[in-house]
Parts: structure tokens; sequence; C-alpha cells
């Protein structure tokens, strides 16, 4: 009976060090493969941030030298320029609309229902590289193109889509709304479906409307979901490179009107070889995104606290 | 009669409500329309006042042109390649130490579990340059396999199956097959991974379509032609100063068809897909 007891807490011991060794096992391959290629890379690029290399000869320590040659060049805070204003074009509005959408997608007597989300969601599962090529077309500076004989249509000059100052801009943030406004709907379709149906039945009830509740219900209730997209959109307009990239084709990289930060990043490192001064950009954006992103996702939070609208 | 005053009100209300829709869902659309309409037309198309938008009888000869451009076919294999080889480790490295985080006791496990969420918020950026030579040094500068590499990093994954695991496989099942001698790995084969099918669905498309869409790694990787990926092929379309818009955007229609197809067919999949992903 104690022997067999025994077998019993052995056999117990030996299967909780057996559990031990798999799940040290069993996460071990995310672990190595991070060290190689992600905190390597990581630690490796603030080293670089601190070197003159071309990426052939011996590195050379420079100090504070690149940040200091990125910070002083204008061409570096033209791109923080480019990449805000296109980011603020491209994603705010994607908040709002997707918001509105998200809440008559969820209306009890609308019909289609799946054919509008379907739609509305279509663009976001096209690449963003398809995307470009096809608003390229689309926003081209001909006279004939189909953006500017819509503006003819209403009276307005021609623009040039991709060489003026604001032409770039616009289409590239017109692209980037396109393809993530579906996107943003379905988070907040989501978000709104799992908001009780009662309280709109009770505020029918009272006699709000449907801007009041969509005002004084979802929108607060929304939070935590407008945040993670505030959030995600910041991030992700911070690190623009593909749109303008494509958008501009042959002379990309040459030109200044719609350079962001990651194509300046880009340039350094392998247009110009200068990799020091690239990580330097890498690290500096780091720290943007993270200034931007904090302050963004604070700005949400405290928005719907005080139950305003977000914005 | 008030009862009649109200119902036309709604009713009005309900108009423009269909109508703010019918216009987002026309301008959701009308790209791909026209994407297929000067897929189907010649460059000249392009010149014309008013613009055309009509398909016209090119689609063929228009996708000639790009195959005399690009090697169109070898680019698509590519990607599916890369793409197909990726999501298949991710989701076996993800599903494992999922497995892992939910169901086993080792010294550790939380403040690993924490460590894998930190890392999402090293940013890409940071690892370009080095990865990049890292890449190199391996011998695998411009070659699918240093394509793959960095995307095979997913801590995402780890966060979504440990979830699911916990959730859907009961720890008495566990026990049992422990019970029955079953080793850990055979308990992950044969009663885990059958369970977790639908996790693997939703985390495979969203690994599967990310890395399909992705272009900065790969344009910085890839130099030779031949191992372009579909969006480098497409890409290098537009990179001359004389540009054949029918011929780029007929690439564009074909190399966006497949995608079309199979999300029509699995919308629902892709749709719950993007939420699971981003608000869990």
């Amino acid at each position: 009976m104690s022997g067999q007891e025994r077998g019993v807490k052995k056999r117990y011991r030996s299967e909780k060090k057996k559990d031990m060794i798999s799940g040290y096992l069993y996460v071990a391959p995310f672990f190595i493969i991070f060290g190689v290629i992600g905190l390597y890379p990581a630690i490796f690029s603030v080293y670089l941030a601190f070197q003159k290399w071309n990426g052939l000869s011996p590195m050379s320590f420079v100090g504070l030298d690149n940040f200091r040659i990125v910070l002083e060049d204008p061409l570096f805070w033209k791109s923080v320029y480019n990449t805000i204003i296109m980011g603020l074009m491209g994603t705010a509005p994607q908040i709002v609309v997707g918001i509105v959408l998200a809440f008559l997608l969820n209306l009890t007597f609308l019909r289609f229902k799946n054919f509008f989300r379907i739609t509305i969601f279509m663009p976001y599962i096209t690449s963003m590289v398809a995307v470009a090529l096809i608003f390229s077309v689309l926003f081209s500076n001909h006279e004939s193109s189909l953006a500017n004989y819509m503006l003819g249509v209403f009276g307005f000059d021609p623009v040039n889509w991709s060489t003026s100052e604001w032409g770039t801009k616009i289409a590239i943030s017109i692209m980037v709304f396109w393809r993530w406004v579906g996107y943003n709907t379905i988070i907040y379709l989501a978000g709104i479906q799992s908001i009780s149906n009662d309280l709109y039945e009770a505020a029918t009830i009272d006699g709000a409307n449907k801007f009041q509740q969509l005002l004084y219900i979802t929108m607060p209730l929304l939070k935590p979901f407008i945040i993670l997209t505030v959030f995600f959109s910041t991030v992700g307009a911070l690190q623009l490179f593909s749109e303008p990239t494509i958008f501009l084709g042959a002379g990309a990289f040459t030109r200044d009107e719609a350079l962001t930060v990651v194509m300046y990043l880009y340039r350094d490192a392998f247009k110009l070889q200068s990799f020091g001064t690239a990580s330097a950009t890498a690290i500096i954006l780091l720290v943007i995104i993270l200034f931007f992103a904090t302050i963004n996702t604070l700005i949400t939070s405290g928005n719907g606290r005080k139950k305003k609208g977000v914005r | 009669m008030a009862n009649r005053k109200e119902r036309k009100k709604v009713s009005f209300s309900k108009v423009l409500i269909y109508l703010f829709l019918g216009i987002a869902s026309l301008l959701s659309l009308f790209p791909f329309y026209w994407m297929f309409v000067m897929a189907t037309r010649p460059s000249a198309a392009y010149n014309s006042i008013p613009p055309t938008i009509t398909p016209g009888g090119m689609l063929v000869e228009n996708f000639q042109k790009v195959l005399n451009q690009i090697d169109f076919f070898q680019a698509m294999w590519n990607s599916f390649l890369i793409c197909s080889i990726v999501t298949l480790v991710v989701l076996f490295i993800s599903s494992l130490a999922g497995f892992a985080f939910a169901k086993f006791k080792f010294p550790g496990k939380n403040g690993l579990f924490i460590a894998i969420l930190l890392t999402m918020i090293i940013p890409p950026q940071l690892g370009l340059i080095p990865q990049y030579f890292l890449v190199s040094k391996a011998g695998l500068l411009d070659t699918l396999a240093g394509v793959m590499v960095v995307f095979f990093l997913n801590p995402l994954g780890i966060f979504l199956m440990r979830q699911y695991v916990s959730e859907s496989v009961p720890d008495e099942l566990i026990e049992a097959a422990k019970l029955d001698g079953c080793s850990n790995f055979k308990i992950y084969r044969s009663i885990v991974v059958p369970i977790i099918l639908p996790a693997f669905a939703t985390l495979g498309i969203i690994v599967f379509t990310a890395v399909w869409g992705e272009f900065l790694w790969q344009f910085t990787v890839l130099r030779d032609p031949e191992n372009y990926t579909i969006q480098v092929a497409l890409a290098s379309l537009s990179n001359t100063f004389n540009i054949d818009f029918g011929m780029i955007l007929s690439g564009v229609f074909w190399a966006t068809i497949p995608l079309l197809i199979i999300f029509l067919l699995f919308n629902r999949l892709f749709i719950s897909s993007i939420t699971e992903g981003s608000v869990k």
C-alpha cells in the first residue's frame, strides 16, 4: 500500500518535472528566434547609432554625432512634418467615419448588412502596393486623370498630384484612408456588438434619438476600442513607407514633398550607405512614435472620461 | 395621424442612412472596378476626356505586356511560398508555446509571458538595418529564406494561442491522456491541435495576409527580379518614367483577383480574424 503510494508520488513528481521540461522546451523556439532577429538587431541598432559606418569599411565611434547630423538636417524635419501631416489626414477621419459606419451597420432594421460590411471591408484585403498603384493612376497629373476630371466637373483647376506639396500629401492620405477605414469599422462594429441592446431600448423609451444614442451610449462604451485604434493608427501612420514610395515611383527618394521618416531612414541606409545616421534616425523615430502614441492614447482616454465626443 | 408623421420621419432618416452606406460602399468598390476598366483598356484610353469608365477588350493583351515586364507567375509563386512557410512555422511555434503557457506549470512562466508581450513594443524599423546585415552575413540576401526569417517572430500568435488553448482545451482531457501514458508532445499533436483548429485558421489568415502585403522588408532584401515577390514585382512596374497604365493595372488586377475570391469565399473568417487579432 505504502509502496504503491510512493510509486504514485514518484510518478507525480516525475510528471511535474516532465511538464517543466516540456514547458521550457515549447516556449524556447520563440525566445531563440527573438534573440536572433529581435533583440540582437535592436541592440546592434543602438550600437550602430553611435558609429560612422558605410557598411563595408571598419566602424568608427562618433558619439552623438549621428544624432546631431540627423537633427540638424532640414530634410529630416521635413520628413517628420510630412509624416505627421499625412498621418493626421489619413487616419483621424477614419476614426470618425469608422464609428459612424459601424453604428449604422449595427442598426437592427438595416437590410443588406452583409453586403455593406463586405464592401466596406474589402479595401483592407488588397495590399498597400496594389492600392498605391491604383491610386497613382486615379490621381495622376494628367488633366484627364479621374481625380482631375472630377475636380474639373466641380470647377476646380487640375492638381499635380505627384509633384506638388499638397497634391502628394492629399492623394497619399486618401489612399491610407480608403484602405484602413473598413478595418477600423469592423473593430468598432465588434465593440458595438458587445454593448447590450437593453441600453438602446431603454434610451429609445426615454425618447433619445439615434444621434443621441450614438453620442451618449455608443461612444462612451466604445472607448477602449477607440483607444486601441488610435494607438494602432498612430503607430502605423508614423511608419508610412510603401504608399509614398510607390506613388512617387521612380523619383520617390529624390524629392521631398512626401518623403516620410521611414523613407528618410531607408534613403540614408540603402541609397547613401550611411548606416550610422540611419540607425540614429530609427531611434529618433522610436522616440517620436512612443511620444505620439502616448499623447494620443492619453487624449483619447481623457476625452472619453469627460463623456465628450472623441475625435 | 401622429403615428403616420412619425413613420414618415423614420423612413426619411432611413433613406439617409441607406444613401450614406450606399455611397460608402460605392467608394469602397469603385477603385476595384476602375482597376478592371483600366486593365482592359489601352493606355491611350487614359487620355480621353471624359474618362473611360466602361471595360474594353484588352484584358489579355495588357496582361501579355505585364508578362514581358515581370515574371508574374514566378512572383506570385514566390509570395505564396514565403507566406505558406511563414504561416506554418508561426502556427507551430505559437501553438506549442501557447499550449505550454496555458497548461504547464514551470518557474518563471508569467515572467516569460510578460516578456513576450513586451517584445511587441520593439518597432520593426529599429530592426531593419541590423536584420539586413544579419541576413546578408548569413548569405540569405536576395533569397526567399532571407525574406521569411524575420516574419517568424510573432508574439501576437503566442498570445492568441494561449488564450484559445486555455479556453477550449479542458484540463481533464489532458490529465486523462497523461494517465494513459501519453507524452506531452503526443497530447499536443493528438488532442490540442484538433481542438484549436479554428484558432489556426484565424492566426493563419492574420499571418498570411500580413506577410503577403508587406513591402518594406521584401523590397530591402530582394534584388534579382527572379526572386521578387508579387509586391516587389508590382512596384517595379511603376519604376520607369514612361508609364503604361493599362499594363500596370492589369498586373495589379491579376494579382488581386485570387485574394478577392478567397476573401469572398471566407469573408466571415477574415472579418472575425481581424477582430480576434486586434481586439483580444
